[in-house]
């Protein structure tokens, strides 16, 4: 985006959202919101015809070990029409469920579920909120900072019993931490 | 004691055991079924690209006679080509259980061979040979289309290795593999 339509964007959100905390980051415009305004709020945001977010473009989950609360969720928000775009994030805490924002843009549904299934996050009004990337029955969240990178369990076929059984991991050669440049 | 008498002391000792003779039939069923490898369309990764490359007309898979297939049912050999997750495990496991034998199994790629970039991931298979009996490893990351059609020419040499008809058990040290498993 250009400086002049993020100035733009910018002053048109304190009008209309003056409560809401923003913060400038490069070339992007990041607003924060409350987990209990978020669905009005994001309803406001695709319906304002000045705004006019029509798309969300992604639904992405981090997890902040050391943060309270620990989960956040990221939303990126494009309007083709005024050709601007816009990022919300809102925090929450561990197993806190957020309200799904799929009445609002419904494309929400597999990014949600995707969220659900790497990092544990939970969404209230969901309409399938099951594992899309992983096993049914996987055991964790893989994407939170705590989940062991090479997993708890692995597989192989059992002749004896003629399936695929699990086992804890046994790995022959053990995980190295890569290497981390210092600054 | 001449030559013939010894060969023919030969055959009447073999005619003796078994009550019948093989000769060349081996060869025979062998170059039937080199001739003839039909591999299961399996692709799972970026390997599945190399191998299209294989069957495309510059490497030409169809002039060995290798046609893929839709169906495990009508297939000789599966083609393990790229990351075998712990999700589609028990999905190749069934695939290979039915395939009619004789079958073979070609592992083609780091991943499927070991794990490859993957092998310290939480949900990828630490090599497909947990999971199915492998008779070639392909390295590579990917391999190229030759290194895989070179891959598909040792398993033609590894079949011609077998006596499945004549020799009995343990001739020349090669156990032959059983038909009915």
């Amino acid at each position: 985006m250009t400086l002049e339509t993020l100035d733009k964007l910018e002053a048109l959100l304190a009008e209309r959202f003056p409560a809401l905390p923003r913060e400038r980051l490069a070339d992007a415009l990041i607003v924060r919101v409350e987990p209990a305004e978020l669905v009005a709020t994001m309803t406001r945001l695709r319906d304002d015809p000045e705004l006019d977010f029509k798309q969300m473009i992604d639904l992405a989950g981090v997890h902040y070990p050391d943060r309270e609360p620990t989960m956040e969720v990221v939303y990126q928000l494009l309007s083709v029409h005024k050709n601007h775009r816009l990022r919300v994030k809102c925090a929450i805490g561990e197993g806190v469920p957020l309200p799904s924002v799929i009445p609002v843009w419904s494309c929400a549904d597999w990014y949600e579920r995707e969220a659900y299934d790497l990092l544990g996050i939970l969404f209230t009004g969901h309409p399938d909120l099951r594992r899309i990337l992983n096993d049914y029955d996987f055991d964790g969240h893989p994407l939170r900072k705590d989940f062991p990178v090479f997993g708890r369990y692995e597989v192989r076929y059992d002749e004896k019993q003629g399936r695929i059984v699990r086992e804890p991991v046994e790995l022959e050669r053990a995980y190295r931490e890569p290497y981390r440049h210092t600054l | 004691m001449g030559v013939n008498e010894q060969l023919v002391q030969n055959v009447a000792k073999e005619v003796g055991e078994r009550g019948f003779l093989l000769a060349s039939a081996d060869a025979l069923v062998n170059w039937a079924r080199t001739g003839s490898m039909w591999p299961m369309t399996f692709g799972l990764a970026c390997c599945a690209v190399e191998m299209m490359q294989a069957g495309a007309s510059r490497y030409d898979l169809d002039r060995f006679g290798i046609v893929f297939r839709g169906s495990p049912r009508q297939s000789d050999v599966m083609i393990v080509a790229g990351t075998l997750t712990n999700k589609m495990a028990p999905a190749l496991r069934k695939l290979y259980d039915q395939m009619p034998e004789p079958r073979w199994v070609v592992s083609m790629g780091s991943c499927a061979n070991g794990g490859g970039y993957y092998h310290y991931g939480y949900s990828t298979v630490r090599g497909c040979d947990r999971i199915v009996p492998v008779d070639i490893y392909i390295p590579g990351c990917p391999p190229t289309a030759e290194a895989f059609l070179y891959g598909m020419l040792q398993l033609h040499k590894k079949i011609h290795r077998t006596h499945t008809l004549s020799s009995g058990w343990g001739v020349n040290g090669i156990r032959p593999r059983t038909i009915l498993g």
